[in-house]
This record gives C-alpha cells, sequence and structure tokens, in this order.
C-alpha cells in the first residue's frame, strides 16, 4: 500500500504527458477557440451588395446549406485561401458566400477581379457588426450554415485542402444527401 | 527646478494609457463605470492576455462598443456579459465560472496543496514516532570511536 503512494507522482507524470500529447498534437492549434455559436442559429443580417442592388441576407440563404466565408483585402492569409476558394467555386460548384469584413467596397472589388471571384454573392460588412454576431475574431473564417440557417462547423484562419477533404465535404454531403 | 515640475507632470499625466478612446465612452458617468468595470472582465481574444478594457486591437473596440450598446439599451451587467460570452464562448471570461468542466482548473490546485501537507505532515508523523533511542555504545566501540576521531584530528 505504502508502495503505491510512491508510484503516485510518477502517475501524475504521465497524466500530464497525455494531456500534453492529445493538445500539442501537430496539426492542432491551441489558439483555435472553438465557436460559441457552433448548433445555433445563424445570426440574422442583411448586407449591401458588393457590386449590385441586391442585399446579402440570412433568409435569402435558408433552403439549403451554404458556406460563408469572412474575407477582407488587407487579410494576408486570405490571400492564401483564395485558390482553393476558386477551386471549390469553379470545381465543385460549392454554394460560397462572401462576407467583406472591415473592408472597404473598393478595395474588396480590386481583390475579386484581380484573383477571381468564387462567391455567389458578396456582403459588405463595413463595420464589423455582423463578423462581431458571429464571433469571428480574425479574418479568414469560414462559416458551414445548413438549410435551417444552423451554424454547423466553423473554420479559423485560412482553408487548407486538408481541412476540405476531411470535414467540409463530407459534412457538406451529410446535409445534402441529394447532390 | 520649474522644468523638474512640469517633467513630473507630464511623467504623471503619461502613465494611464488604456485602450478605451474617447469618442467610445458614454455621456452618463454610472453607465460608463459599469461598461469600465464589465470591459475589465472581458478578454481580448486577439491579444488573448489583455482584458478589453486595457487592448487598443480592432476586435476589443467592437466589443467594447457592443458593451456600451447593450447597457444603453437598459440590459444588466449580467445581460451584457452574456451576450458576448453567446457569440465567442465562456474564454472571453477572464475568470472562468465555476462549472463541472472547470472543477479541476479552480479545485485542483487547492487540493494539491492539500495532499502535499497531508504527505509532509505523514512523513513529520512517521519521522517522530521512528524508534530514537538506540542501545548505548559497548566499551570496545567507544574506544574505536575515539580511536577514530583523534586519527580524523590529526
Amino acid at each position: 500500500m505504502k508502495r503505491i503512494i510512491y508510484l503516485l507522482p510518477l502517475a501524475l507524470f504521465f497524466v500530464l504527458v497525455g494531456y500534453f500529447l492529445i493538445s500539442l498534437r501537430p496539426g492542432h492549434d491551441t489558439h483555435e477557440l472553438p465557436s460559441a455559436m457552433l448548433e445555433k442559429p445563424a445570426p440574422s443580417f442583411e448586407l449591401a451588395d458588393l457590386g449590385d442592388d441586391n442585399r446579402l441576407a440570412l433568409t435569402g440563404l435558408k433552403g439549403h446549406p451554404v458556406i460563408v466565408n469572412f474575407f477582407a483585402s488587407w487579410c494576408v492569409p486570405c490571400r492564401i485561401e483564395h485558390p482553393l476558394l476558386m477551386r471549390l467555386s469553379q470545381q465543385d460548384h460549392l454554394p460560397l458566400y462572401g462576407i467583406a469584413y472591415k473592408d472597404k467596397p473598393d478595395d474588396a472589388a480590386r481583390l475579386l477581379a484581380t484573383y477571381g471571384n468564387p462567391f455567389r454573392q458578396v456582403g459588405l460588412d463595413q463595420d464589423g457588426r455582423v463578423g462581431l454576431d458571429f464571433g469571428v475574431y480574425g479574418v479568414p473564417e469560414t462559416y458551414v450554415i445548413d438549410a435551417n440557417g444552423i451554424i454547423r462547423k466553423r473554420f479559423v484562419g485560412p482553408l487548407t485542402a486538408e481541412a476540405v477533404e476531411r470535414d467540409l465535404m463530407p459534412l457538406l454531403k451529410q446535409l445534402e444527401p441529394s447532390s | 527646478m520649474r522644468k523638474f515640475v512640469l517633467c513630473l507632470v507630464l511623467l504623471l499625466g503619461a502613465l494611464p494609457a488604456g485602450g478605451v478612446e474617447p469618442k467610445e465612452r458614454l455621456a452618463d458617468p454610472a453607465l460608463e463605470a459599469r461598461a469600465r468595470t464589465i470591459s475589465g472582465e472581458l478578454r481580448c481574444l486577439v491579444c488573448q492576455n489583455e482584458s478589453i478594457d486595457e487592448s487598443g486591437a480592432d476586435l476589443a473596440h467592437d466589443i467594447r462598443i457592443l458593451v456600451r450598446e447593450r447597457l444603453t439599451a437598459g440590459d444588466t451587467d449580467a445581460q451584457t456579459i452574456q451576450a458576448v460570452v453567446n457569440r465567442y464562448g465562456a474564454f472571453v471570461l477572464l475568470k472562468p465560472p465555476v462549472e463541472p468542466a472547470t472543477y479541476v482548473l479552480w479545485f485542483g490546485p487547492p487540493a494539491l496543496v492539500l495532499l502535499g501537507l497531508a504527505a509532509t505532515g505523514m512523513w513529520l508523523h512517521r519521522r517522530q514516532a521512528a524508534p530514537t533511542d538506540t542501545a548505548p555504545l559497548s566499551p570496545d566501540e567507544s574506544r574505536r570511536l575515539a580511536g577514530l576521531l583523534r586519527d580524523n584530528e590529526g
């Protein structure tokens, strides 16, 4: 019995090792926060559209799952994910919608004119209010919203081909079994 | 001397540099005071170890505005804090809530201290209880000890 007490520190040590192994594993970002908005209704929004007089509103997106991407022309990581977004929109025909977060309309338009526009519609969130309602804490962030307007997934930082393959595609397939 | 006083005054004036910008402040001092208190308890998510009250980050500015809007609209402090938690999760609270998920965080360290105290107590108790009275040296052993001591000195 007394021997077991002497083994206690060793046991605690292994518990710590296990904890660090799990939380410091490669590919796991310790700064990434779980979204408080997961499985909750997306905050309602209605934004001026970049380019035309339509407005990008949550109510208009309901009925089928959509991907909403917060981006900005001043955001460097957004440039990194841009080619991937182009591929998702052109090859996979995914329903991508963009929200230009704290960006000037001219700058956002120039970005999309230069590098291509992967979005079906782009809303202008100039004061960052919609971003605040979504709990955005840095661009780019990408949300998957299902047909009922529930947030099903959030990607923080630039989307990667790996994340698309592993998380995004299976989720979309599950949300829309027919396609 | 006047230069010295001037320097001192300027230095003192330079000390409190928070993140709150003058145009954010509410006209009502009571509301503003509540906003400051709440802001001090909310973590800035891009700087992570600063409160939004201290931080100059854009996001902190936005959340400060949100807090002030809610207070102006007549929300209680708790409702205002909840509005921010709803968006960003309990992580924004610099002081985490006591709930099952945070029990280890709150009670772990005191439990470890208690464990350490108990172990130390047990160890001291056992040491005291250990037999201290040993048999006196035999005449033979006394002689050998004296010899060894003498060798050591020489």
